[in-house]
């Protein structure tokens, strides 16, 4: 499903990514750890193409983000394709980002309309479906700021599904909310996984990363440091680095 | 620490002698003083000529006049509204011609003084004196002349709005800027492109911080259009001063033009204010009150506040 290989990514003279390479299988869920400032969250908005990268490939389901090679160059992709693609990746903020000014039905209803022409009652349907499913049947009709953070960011990942996307990218989910609300998300992104969604989750939610994941992925300074089956290194990290977080995390 | 969970005892309600407020009691001794002698001499002074500003308040070139700058008012100002959004989109697009050309534009309409533009859309057909449709350097096909086209109303709007529209891009983009990076990134990621982000996304909420100053640049228009008498456009002013070339009665009659623009400055603030609360949408938990339940509440809390520093009887 994803397939980078050596991505390198600065801003300005720092270099923020520095080669990473790695391979996210289809309804494989991918949890990034590694401290603040190690490049797991560009490295996760490179994907969808927020970000360009500097160096190396990067793979969504075959094809290049951004770029179309041809003739042994790479052509810069128009504002549509770019947008097109998009809408197969779905994305959830750490500060949640829902549209203030909407209605929670509102904020997973206008994508689809705007962005995919679907039928206003159809997608009104499906929203309401959704909605249900992320457990705010009942708030359908608040706003933004009338509901906790949990909430919000239950809406944000209806949204987010709300296009139907092939991938679901997660930017610390839970790291804005209070500790109490950390578990009614993470039990959204929990049967999300098991149903076969292909997830990469940036988070430092131990307990989430051994539970769900297929691998864990510890990236430190712009590299992959160490990789594998979430339980086998969070009990027994083969790198100083990994075992010194973990020490910290946990 | 000691934690008394102890429920259902209530000290008794605190009931302390109000602090007197003697220096507020002077000063308004002192200002009622002043405003009686004001309204002493409005009131006794003839050459106010209270009789001759009551005989031409509804007259009719007056009548009209206040028609014809409403009309300026709103026409020009919604000229200036639409350039401003197109020149602060502009403004900040990746494309550097069209953000130079918008900061050009606005560089020069806010650079110049609206009464010299006045003078020059007044005065243009001395400097274009045909205006013709055509291809670029090649045949033209129409031919006018610039003082058809161009008519007092037409430069009083293309005057108005231009310079408008200059000042309104910048409150624009500062609306926009305005708007949190999150919101431009969560729509890019569900694949809206640029132009139904700005419009769906964006500017909704750049509204809130674009709302207040637009009520003051529709009531500064509407001061500004009196400027219109340059190019001898019929308005409040021109009539106005048309009256009092032929009666003398200047200072009744500016008195009088004075109390219409009050007049319509007045309602436009108060159409203000229901639009902000509009755009306050999902932005507080409780929209402010209204004038009238603010007075509703003044005056059923107003036997419990007896006085109020902020003059908002207690809220």
């Amino acid at each position: 499903m994803i397939r980078a290989e050596a991505v390198h990514k600065r801003y300005g003279l720092a270099e923020v990514l520095k080669g990473i390479t790695l391979e996210v299988a289809p309804r494989e869920v991918m949890c990034l750890l590694g401290p603040s400032g190690s490049g797991k969250s560009t490295f996760l908005r490179c994907i969808n193409h927020l970000e360009k990268i500097n160096s190396g490939r990067l793979y969504v389901d075959g094809s290049l983000v951004g770029y179309q090679e041809r003739g042994g160059r790479l052509h810069e992709l128009r504002e549509r394709e770019v947008c097109r693609r998009r809408t197969e990746i779905g994305m959830v903020f750490q500060r949640f980002n829902l549209f203030p000014h909407m209605t929670a039905l509102e904020n997973v209803v206008i994508a689809p309309v705007l962005v995919k022409k679907e039928a206003k009652t159809a997608a009104v349907t499906r929203a309401r479906a959704l909605l249900d499913r992320v457990g705010l049947s009942n708030k359908v009709d608040a706003y933004p700021n009338q509901l906790s953070g949990g909430q919000q960011q239950r809406v944000a990942i209806a949204r987010a599904l709300a296009m139907q996307p092939k991938l679901m990218l997660f930017d610390e989910p839970t790291s804005a909310l209070d500790p109490e609300l950390v578990g009614e998300v993470l039990d959204v992104m929990r049967a999300l996984a098991e149903e076969g969604m292909t997830m990469i989750v940036v988070t430092h939610e131990i307990g989430f990363a051994r539970e769900v994941g297929d691998t864990l992925v510890f990236i430190d300074e712009g590299v992959v440091v160490e990789a594998g089956v979430p339980r086998e290194v969070i009990a027994n990290p083969q790198h100083e680095r990994t075992k010194a977080f973990l020490s910290k995390v946990f | 620490m000691t934690i008394d969970s102890v429920e259902g005892h209530r000290p008794e309600e605190i009931r302390a002698v109000p602090l007197r407020h003697p220096g507020r009691w002077a000063a308004t001794a002192v200002l009622l003083v002043l405003a009686a002698m004001l309204v002493h001499d409005i009131v006794t002074n003839p050459r106010f000529g209270w009789g001759v500003v009551g005989n031409y308040f509804f007259a009719t070139p007056v009548v009209d006049g206040v028609e014809k700058t409403l009309e300026l008012t709103f026409v020009a100002m919604a000229i200036g509204v639409v350039l401003g959004v197109l020149f602060a989109v502009m403004r900040l697009s990746p494309n550097p011609i069209l953000s130079g050309a918008a900061w050009l534009y606005i560089w020069f309409f806010r650079g110049t003084p609206v009464y010299v533009q006045l003078l020059f859309w007044y005065v243009i057909a001395v400097l274009q004196p045909t205006i013709s449709i055509g291809i670029p350097f090649g045949p033209e096909f129409v031919h006018m002349s610039a003082n058809t086209i161009v008519t007092p109303f037409v430069a009083a709007l293309l005057g108005l709005g231009l310079n408008e529209g200059a000042y309104y891009a910048e409150i624009v983009r500062a609306g926009i800027l305005s708007v949190d990076h999150g919101q431009f990134e969560a729509a890019q990621s569900l694949g809206m492109r640029r132009a139904p982000l700005m419009r769906r996304i964006v500017l909704p909420q750049a509204m809130r911080v674009i709302v207040p100053p637009t009520g003051n640049e529709t009531i500064s228009m509407l001061k500004t259009t009196s400027l219109a008498v340059v190019v001898t456009y019929p308005e409040l002013l021109y009539q106005t001063e048309n009256i009092a070339a032929r009666t003398f009665e200047t200072i009744p009659l500016y008195i009088m033009a004075s109390f219409w623009y009050l007049l319509m400055t007045t309602v436009l603030t108060m159409g203000q204010y229901y639009v902000e609360r509009y755009y306050a949408r999902g932005t507080s938990y409780a929209l402010p009150p209204t004038p009238i339940q603010r007075i509703r509440r003044n005056l059923t809390t107003l036997r419990r506040v007896p006085f109020s520093p902020t003059g908002l009887g207690g809220l």
